[in-house]
C-alpha cells in the first residue's frame, strides 16, 4: 500500500477523498495491525516525504497507543503488547532515529510516541536501553536533537511512574535536564525543553531533594532560569517552582526568602503570563498551608506528616501589599469574558486564599487599603477595594468581620444601585453574596440582617436584577446565599414577606431578552431553587402557586418545532433547569402530607411533560428529568404504576446510558425509588430492569461509580416483590458473591479504600433486601446455600478491620437479616462465625448510634434463631 | 491564558445546584431505604411477633418504679450482663425486658436545676400510670410496656393502625409513640412521638418531635372518642417552655390525668434511648402521689431502698454508663448467698446516709438486703438514688427550680453554651 498518498488524502479538504482514504487507513489497520504501524513508522522517520504524511503518520501511531476511555486505552494497551517483538522494535528503531531529524514536526511528534510506547513497556520491564540510549543522544550536537531529546524525557517522566525507573537513571535523566536548564546552555530552545522537561521530572526527584547538595543545585537552576532573558523560559521556570511548592513544600524553608524577591519582582514587572506563575506559586503555598492546618485541627498535634511552616504568615506584610497592587490592573471587560484570566484576577484569587490560612491577621492589612481607595473617583480603585474586602470574608472570625461588614452594607447597598461603572456593581453584588454566604446563619450570633435592613436589601438586590447581565448574575448569586442563611431555621425566616416578589423577580429575569449568552438564567433558576428549598411552612402555599408556572414554562420549551442544533442544545439546557426547579418543588411539597396531597392534582400532567422532555432526544434521556421523577415516585407511591407503562422505555435507555454514567447512576436511584413506591406492582417491569442491571455489573465499560447503586437497587426490588425475587436469585446472587470476594480485602489510596466501601455497602444492602424479601416466605430455604459465602464475607470484612460505620452498620444488619429470615436452619453457621461473636460485641459497643441500633437488632434476631 | 483548574471560580461560588439536586436526591433515597428496611426488620418481626414471654406483671403505678413485687419465688438461674448468646436465649423473660427498655428514652432525676432552664427546656405535669411503646402497623396497634409485655393489642386510628382500607395506610407506614396509658380514663397520653406514618423521628430534636405531634395526633382521628376501629382514645399533654409562668402551669394547672411528677425535656436533644440527662424528672407531694418509693406492699420503708448490680471483683455498682461505684460487698455474703456477677441486689441505706466530697459520692453506708425481684431489668440510677435520698433530707423544692429560673433572667446576658450530647 502506497502510504504516503492515503495519509495525504486523508487531509484532503475533498470530503469524498478524505472518506476514502480514511476508510482504506482503517482497513489496513484491521487487516495488518503491526504492517501498518510498521509502515507509519517507516513514513515518519522518512526524511524524503512530505512534512504533513509524516505529522499525520506521528499522531495515528500516537493514537493507536492511547485512549482518553480507560477500557478503551486498556484494550491499546493489551494491543501493543501482544504483538511480535521483531516487528515492535523495528518501530521503535525508526522512532529513536526520527528524534534526530531536523524536521521539527517530525521529531516534535516523535517524542510523544515513544513516550507512549515507554508508558506501556517500560512498567512491563520491555525497552531497557531506551533510556540509556536517550541520554547519549543529550551530548549530541545538533542542537535540535539535543532538544528533541530532552522533549521526550519530559514526556516519558509524564507517562510513566516513578517507581518504574530505578534511581540510578532517575540520577542521570535529572542530571541530564538540569544542566541543559542551566545558563550555560547556549540553545535557547534546549533550555527551553530542558526547563519544560524538569517539570514533569520533579516527581521522580524524591531521593535528590532529600539531599541538600543537589536539591540547591536543582533550586538555584530554576531560580536563575526565571531570570533568563527568554520569557518562555521564566515562564516554564515559575511553573517549576509552582510544581515544587506543592511536591516539596517541606523542604523549602532556605529557599523562600529568595523566592519571594523573585516573584514579586515578576509580579510588579514581568509579562503577564509570567507574573500569573509567579502569583500561582503562592496561591499553591496557600493550598499547601490550608491542608496542613486542616489536618491539624487547629492545633499542633504531630499526626500530620508534614508540619506547617507558616510561609504565608511570615511573607504577609510584605505579600498582601503585593496582592493589592495586582488588584489595580483590571482588564475592561473582563466581567463580561468568561474565560477571562489576568493579574487582577490571580492576585484577587490569591488573596482569597491567603485570608483562608491566616484568619485574622489579614484584617488589619486590607482594610486601610479598603479605605483608602473605596470612594476614589477612578472605578479601578473602587473596585480594586470592594474586592478586596470580599476576598477576606472568608478565614478571619466573624467577630472580627461583622463589626466591619455592619460599617460597610450601607455602603454597598448604595454602590450596587448608584455607582456609575458596571465592573464595581459586579464586584459589590459578589462581595454581598460573600457576606451571606460565610456570615450568615446560625452559627452566628451577631445579626447582620435586621428586621430594619432586610427590605432594604431585597429590594436592591431584586433592582440589580434588572443591570447588566453580569451583575444581575452576581445579584442572583447573592441572594442564593440570603435565602440559604435562612435554611431550616426554627423561626419564620424574615424573607417570608418577600417570597412573592422574590419568586417573581427571579422569573422575570428568566425572561430577559439578553439572558441567553450568560450564565444568568442558570443563575436566576439555581436561585429559585435555593429560596423554595429555604422556604418555610408559611409561603407552602405560594409555592404550590408555581408549579402549574414553571409546568407551563416547559410546556413551552416542548413547542417550537424544526430547531437547529445549537438551538436544540439550547433548549435541552433550559429543559434541564425547568425540570431541576420542579424536582425541588416536589422534593419540598411531597415532604409533608398537606401540601403533598394539594401538589397531587398536577401530577398526572407533569409526569406527561416529563415524558415528553424524554421524547424529545432520540439516544439519551435528561439526566434532570429523571431525578425529577425520582422525586414524583417518592410523593406519588403505588399510584406511581399507572406512569410506567408510557416511562419504562425511558427508564431503560437511562440504565443502558455508559457514556453519560451520571444518568445511568440517576436512573439507577429511580429504580429504587419506584420499587419502594410500586413494590409488588413493579413485578412486571423486573425482568427487563433485572436483565439490564446484570448487564451494567459485568460491563467494564461502564464507570465504576454506578456499581454500588446498582447492588443496592438489587436490595430495594427484593424488598419490594419478594419471593418473586427467586427467578433472578441464581444471577443476583452470582455477581453478589464475586463483588464480595474482589472487596473482601483492600489494598490502595484512600480513593480505593473509600470505594470498595461503598461498594461494600452495596453489597450488604442487596443482601439485607434479598433476605427481609424472602422473610415468611415458603422459599426461605432457597437461601440457605448462601448463607456460608455470606457469612464468610463478613468475617473476612471484620477481620480487615477497615470499615467504615456506614458498612458496620449495614454488615452486622445483614447478620440480623441472615439471622431473622432463616432461623435455626442457620444457627450453628451463626455461632460458628466470628461477626456473631467479636463483631457484634464490637457494634453493640460503638459510639455511632446506628450501628448500636443495627447490632441491638442483630442481637434479638440471633437470640431468636438460635433458640427456636 | 487559562488558570490552575482549581483557580477557575473567579468571583463565582463554587456550588452547582446540579450536584446538590443530585446529593440532596441520594440522600432522600438512602433515607427512604433504610426507613424500609428498619420497618422490614423492627415491625413486623420483632415488636409484633416477639412472643410474649416475659411474666405479666404486676399492676404498677409508674415505670419509674422501685420493688413493687416481692422477692421472686426462686433464683434457679444466674444470669451476667456478658452473657453468651447460647446462655441468654434461655433467659428469655429479661432479655425481652432488656431490649424493650433500651427502646424507651429515659429521664434522669433531677438533683439539681440545670442551667438556662427558661431558654433550653420544656416542662410538663407526667400523666400517672403505665409507660408504654405503642406501635401501629399493619392494620393493627400493640402497646407494650418497658419490661417488653403487651399490654393492649387492638385497632386504633393511628396511621396503619386499623384494617380499614382508604387508601391513605400503605404498606410502608407505621408509627412508634411513646406513651403512658392512663387507667382511669382509658387514654393514652403521648409524651413523644418515636416514628410517625414511616417517618422515623429519631434524629429529630424536642422541639420539633413535639410540634410534629401536636399537630400530627389531632389530624389522624386518634383523638376521637372511641369506637368500633379505634379502641382507646390518645391525647397528647400539654407542653409549656419552662419559664416562670410554663413551669407554673405545668405545676398548678387542671389536666384530665393524675399527675405523676414534672418532665422536663431538653428542646435541643434527639430521642435517644435508655439514660439520658436531656430529659429530667422531678416530684413532690403536691404533683405526685408517689414521691418516696414504696416496697411491695405499698408502703414506704423506714429506710431508703436501692437496687445495684454486682460487678466482678465486688463491686456494687448503678445502671449508669459508666456505672457509679457505690462499695463494694462482703465476700462473706457472696459466698453463703450464692451471688455472681452481675446480679442485680437490694441494700437499705443505714444511717451513715451517703457522704459526698466534691459533689462526688465518697461513701455510702449499704445494708444488704437480698436478691432483688427478678422483674427487675437493670439496678437503680444514680440520680433516682440521689433524688430519693434527697426527698428524704433536703428535697429540691418548686421555690428552688423558680429561684432558679429568675436569677437566670437576671443574667440572662451572659448565655453560656451548652454542650449537647444528645
Amino acid at each position: 500500500m502506497e502510504v504516503t498518498q492515503v495519509l495525504f488524502n486523508a487531509q484532503s479538504i475533498d470530503g469524498t477523498v478524505r472518506k476514502n482514504a480514511e476508510e482504506s487507513l482503517k482497513q489496513f489497520q484491521e487487516q495488518n495491525l503491526p504492517g501498518f504501524l510498521l509502515s507509519l513508522s517507516g513514513e515518519l522517520a522518512n526524511e524524503e516525504k512530505p512534512i504533513e504524511t509524516r505529522k499525520l503518520a506521528g499522531l495515528i501511531l500516537k493514537n493507536a497507543l492511547d485512549a482518553k476511555e480507560q477500557h478503551r486505552k486498556f484494550e491499546l494497551v493489551q494491543r501493543w503488547l501482544s504483538l511480535d517483538a521483531t516487528g515492535k522494535s523495528q518501530i521503535k528503531a525508526c522512532l529513536l532515529q526520527t528524534l534526530s531529524s531536523p524536521v521539527f514536526d517530525a521529531h516534535s511528534t516523535t517524542s510523544q510516541v515513544i513516550a507512549k510506547v515507554a508508558g506501556i513497556e517500560l512498567p512491563q520491564k520491555q525497552w531497557p536501553e531506551l533510556i540509556g540510549s536517550l541520554l547519549s543522544n543529550v551530548h549530541q550536537i545538533p542542537a535540535y536533537a539535543k532538544q528533541a531529546t530532552l522533549e521526550t524525557l519530559g514526556y516519558l517522566c509524564e507517562e510513566v511512574s516513578p517507581d518504574v525507573i530505578d534511581q540510578d537513571q532517575v540520577n542521570k535523566i535529572l542530571t541530564a535536564v538540569v544542566q541543559g536548564m542551566s545558563a550555560s546552555e547556549g540553545n535557547i530552545d534546549v533550555r527551553l525543553a530542558a526547563t519544560r522537561a524538569l517539570y514533569n521530572a520533579l516527581g521522580f526527584a524524591q531521593a535528590n531533594f532529600s539531599n541538600d547538595m543537589e536539591r540547591d543545585y536543582i533550586m538555584r537552576v530554576v531560580c536563575e532560569a526565571t531570570l533568563s532573558p527568554e520569557v518562555r523560559i521564566r515562564q516554564a521556570a515559575f511553573e517549576c517552582l509552582v510544581s515544587i511548592s506543592s511536591t516539596y513544600y517541606e523542604k523549602l524553608t532556605p529557599y523562600i526568602q529568595d523566592i519571594f524577591n523573585i516573584t514579586s519582582k515578576a509580579v510588579r514587572e514581568d509579562e503577564e503570563p509570567v507574573a500569573l506563575q509567579a502569583i500561582e506559586f503562592w496561591s499553591s503555598i496557600c493550598d499547601e498551608e490550608i491542608d496542613i492546618l486542616e489536618e491539624y485541627g487547629g492545633e499542633f498535634t504531630g499526626d500530620s506528616d508534614v508540619p506547617c511552616f507558616y510561609f504565608i504568615k511570615k511573607a504577609l506584610p510584605a505579600l498582601v501589599p503585593m496582592l493589592l497592587e495586582t488588584l489595580l490592573k483590571q482588564e475592561e471587560d473582563q466581567d463580561q469574558d468568561e474565560g477571562a484570566w489576568n493579574i487582577a484576577m490571580a492576585g484577587g484569587t490569591c488573596l482569597g486564599l491567603v485570608a483562608q490560612t491566616v484568619g485574622d491577621d489579614i484584617v488589619p492589612l486590607v482594610v486601610p487599603f479598603v479605605e483608602e481607595n473605596i470612594t476614589k473617583p477612578d472605578w479601578r480603585q473602587r473596585e480594586a477595594a470592594t474586592y478586596a474586602f470580599g476576598s477576606i470574608l472568608d478565614g478571619p472570625s466573624p467577630e472580627n468581620l461583622i463589626p466591619l461588614v455592619n460599617v460597610a452594607l450601607t455602603f454597598m447597598l448604595s454602590a450596587l444601585t448608584k455607582d456609575p461603572n458596571s465592573h464595581v456593581k459586579d464586584t459589590t453584588a459578589w462581595a454581598l453574596g460573600r457576606i451571606f454566604e460565610f456570615l450568615l446563619g446560625s452559627a452566628v450570633d451577631l445579626p447582620i440582617i435586621t428586621q430594619a435592613n432586610c427590605q432594604q436589601i431585597v429590594t436592591v438586590l431584586l433592582q440589580s436584577m434588572k443591570d447588566t447581565p453580569n451583575v444581575a448574575e452576581k445579584a442572583c448569586g447573592a441572594l442564593y446565599f440570603l435565602a440559604q442563611g435562612y435554611e431550616g431555621e426554627g423561626e419564620p425566616s424574615p424573607l417570608t414577606p418577600f417570597f412573592q416578589e422574590i419568586v417573581q423577580s427571579l422569573l422575570t429575569v428568566t425572561h430577559r431578552e439578553d439572558v441567553g449568552d450568560s450564565r444568568l438564567r442558570t443563575a436566576a433558576y439555581e436561585t429559585l431553587n435555593e429560596v423554595v428549598r429555604c422556604s418555610t411552612v408559611e409561603t407552602a402555599p405560594l409555592v404550590l402557586q408555581l408549579v402549574p408556572v414553571i409546568m407551563m414554562e416547559l410546556h413551552n420549551t416542548l413547542e417550537g418545532q424544526k430547531l437547529s442544533s445549537d438551538e436544540r442544545e439550547k433548549q435541552s439546557e433550559l429543559q434541564g433547569l425547568l425540570c431541576g426547579c420542579l424536582q425541588v418543588i416536589i422534593q419540598k411539597l411531597g415532604a409533608s402530607e398537606p401540601t403533598k396531597y394539594v401538589f397531587m392534582q398536577y401530577a398526572d400532567q407533569i409526569m406527561g411533560l416529563f415524558l415528553r422532555v424524554f421524547a424529545c432526544r432520540s439516544a439519551t434521556v435528561h439526566e434532570e428529568a429523571m431525578l425529577a421523577i425520582g422525586a414524583l415516585a417518592y410523593a406519588t407511591g403505588a399510584d406511581f404504576a399507572k406512569y410506567m407503562p408510557e416511562f419504562y422505555r425511558y427508564l431503560e435507555m437511562g440504565l443502558q446510558n455508559f457514556e453519560e454514567y451520571q444518568v445511568c447512576a440517576v436512573t439507577v436511584g429511580v429504580v429504587g425509588d419506584i420499587s419502594r413506591a410500586l413494590e409488588e406492582k413493579i413485578v412486571p417491569y423486573c425482568d427487563g430492569i433485572m436483565t439490564q442491571l446484570l448487564k451494567n455489573l459485568s460491563s467494564n465499560q461502564l464507570h465504576r461509580s454506578v456499581k454500588p447503586p446498582i447492588f443496592s437497587c438489587f436490595g430495594d426490588i427484593a424488598l419490594a416483590v419478594g419471593e418473586y425475587f427467586e427467578k433472578y436469585l441464581m444471577w443476583a446472587m452470582s455477581a453478589l458473591q464475586s463483588a464480595a470476594d474482589l472487596s473482601t480485602h483492600i489494598a490502595g489510596d484512600d480513593e480505593l479504600v473509600e470505594y470498595t466501601n461503598s461498594l461494600r455497602n452495596g453489597i450488604l444492602e442487596a443482601y439485607s433486601g434479598i433476605f427481609q424479601g424472602f422473610k415468611n416466605s415458603p422459599k426461605t430455604q432457597l437461601l440457605i446455600p448462601y448463607a456460608p459465602h455470606i457469612l464468610q464475607f463478613l468475617d473476612g470484612i471484620y477481620m480487615e478491620k477497615d470499615m467504615d460505620d456506614m458498612v458496620m452498620k449495614t454488615a452486622i444488619g445483614v447478620l440480623g437479616d441472615l439471622a431473622d429470615t432463616l432461623g435455626n436452619h442457620a444457627s450453628s453457621m451463626i455461632q460458628q462465625s466470628v461477626s456473631s461473636k467479636d463483631f457484634l460485641n464490637e457494634c453493640l459497643s460503638s459510639e455511632d448510634l446506628l450501628v448500636k441500633e443495627s447490632a441491638q437488632w442483630a442481637k434479638l434476631a440471633i437470640s431468636r434463631a438460635i433458640s427456636v | 491564558m487559562a488558570p490552575h483548574d482549581n483557580r477557575r471560580p473567579f468571583k463565582r461560588a463554587a456550588i452547582s445546584d446540579q450536584q446538590k439536586r443530585r446529593e440532596l436526591s441520594l440522600l432522600r433515597q438512602a433515607q427512604n431505604r433504610r426507613d424500609a428496611q428498619q420497618q422490614a426488620r423492627c415491625l413486623a418481626s420483632s415488636i409484633l411477633s416477639l412472643q410474649s414471654a416475659a411474666p405479666e406483671s404486676q399492676p404498677e403505678q409508674s415505670d419509674i418504679e422501685l420493688e413493687t413485687v416481692p422477692e421472686a419465688e426462686q433464683e434457679s438461674e444466674a444470669f451476667s450482663k456478658d452473657l453468651d448468646v447460647r446462655q441468654a436465649s434461655k433467659l428469655r423473660g429479661p432479655e425481652v425486658r432488656k431490649w424493650f427498655a433500651r427502646q424507651l428514652m429515659l429521664p434522669e432525676w433531677m438533683i439539681d436545676v440545670p442551667d438556662r432552664l427558661a431558654q433550653d427546656w420544656y416542662v410538663f405535669a407526667r400523666p400517672a400510670g403505665k409507660r408504654c411503646f405503642v406501635v401501629s402497623s399493619n392494620g393493627t396497634t400493640v402497646s407494650r410496656q418497658r419490661n417488653g409485655s403487651i399490654l393492649h393489642h387492638f385497632p386504633s386510628a393511628l396511621p396503619a393502625g386499623a384494617k380499614i382500607r382508604d387508601g391513605s395506610g400503605s404498606a410502608q407506614s407505621y408509627c412508634i409513640l411513646d406513651c403512658i396509658f392512663h387507667e382511669l380514663d382509658q387514654t393514652y397520653y403521648v409524651i413523644d412521638m418515636v416514628c410517625w406514618n414511616g417517618y422515623s423521628l429519631y434524629d429529630c430534636t424536642a422541639e420539633f418531635r413535639f410540634y410534629w405531634l401536636n399537630s400530627k395526633l389531632e389530624e389522624s382521628g386518634a383523638c376521637n372518642a372511641p369506637s368500633h376501629y379505634h379502641k382507646f382514645r390518645f391525647s397528647a399533654v400539654p407542653v409549656y417552655n419552662c419559664d416562670q409562668s410554663g413551669l407554673h402551669a405545668a405545676y398548678t394547672g387542671v389536666v384530665p390525668y393524675a399527675k405523676d411528677g414534672l418532665l422536663f425535656y431538653n428542646k435541643h436533644a434527639l430521642y435517644q434511648t435508655g439514660n439520658t440527662p436531656l430529659a429530667l424528672v422531678w416530684k413532690d407531694e403536691n404533683c405526685s402521689q408517689f414521691v418516696i418509693d414504696t416496697d411491695g406492699k405499698g408502703e414506704i420503708p423506714s429506710q431508703q431502698q436501692v437496687v445495684l448490680e454486682l460487678q466482678d471483683d465486688r463491686k456494687l455498682v448503678t445502671s449508669d454508663d459508666p456505672p457509679v461505684l457505690f462499695g463494694c460487698l462482703d465476700g462473706d455474703i457472696i459466698e453463703k448467698s450464692g451471688l455472681h456477677t452481675g446480679n442485680l441486689l437490694r441494700f437499705a441505706i443505714g444511717d451513715g446516709g451517703l457522704s459526698f466530697v466534691d459533689g462526688k459520692l465518697e461513701k455510702a453506708d449499704l445494708i444488704y438486703l437480698g436478691k432483688s425481684n427478678r422483674a427487675r431489668a437493670f439496678a437503680d440510677s444514680y440520680s433516682k438514688v440521689l433524688f430519693q435520698f434527697m426527698v428524704r433530707h433536703s428535697p429540691l423544692k418548686i421555690d428552688d427550680l423558680l429561684a432558679s429560673i429568675n436569677s437566670a433572667n437576671d443574667q440572662e446576658k451572659t448565655p453560656s453554651d451548652i454542650e449537647m450530647v444528645g
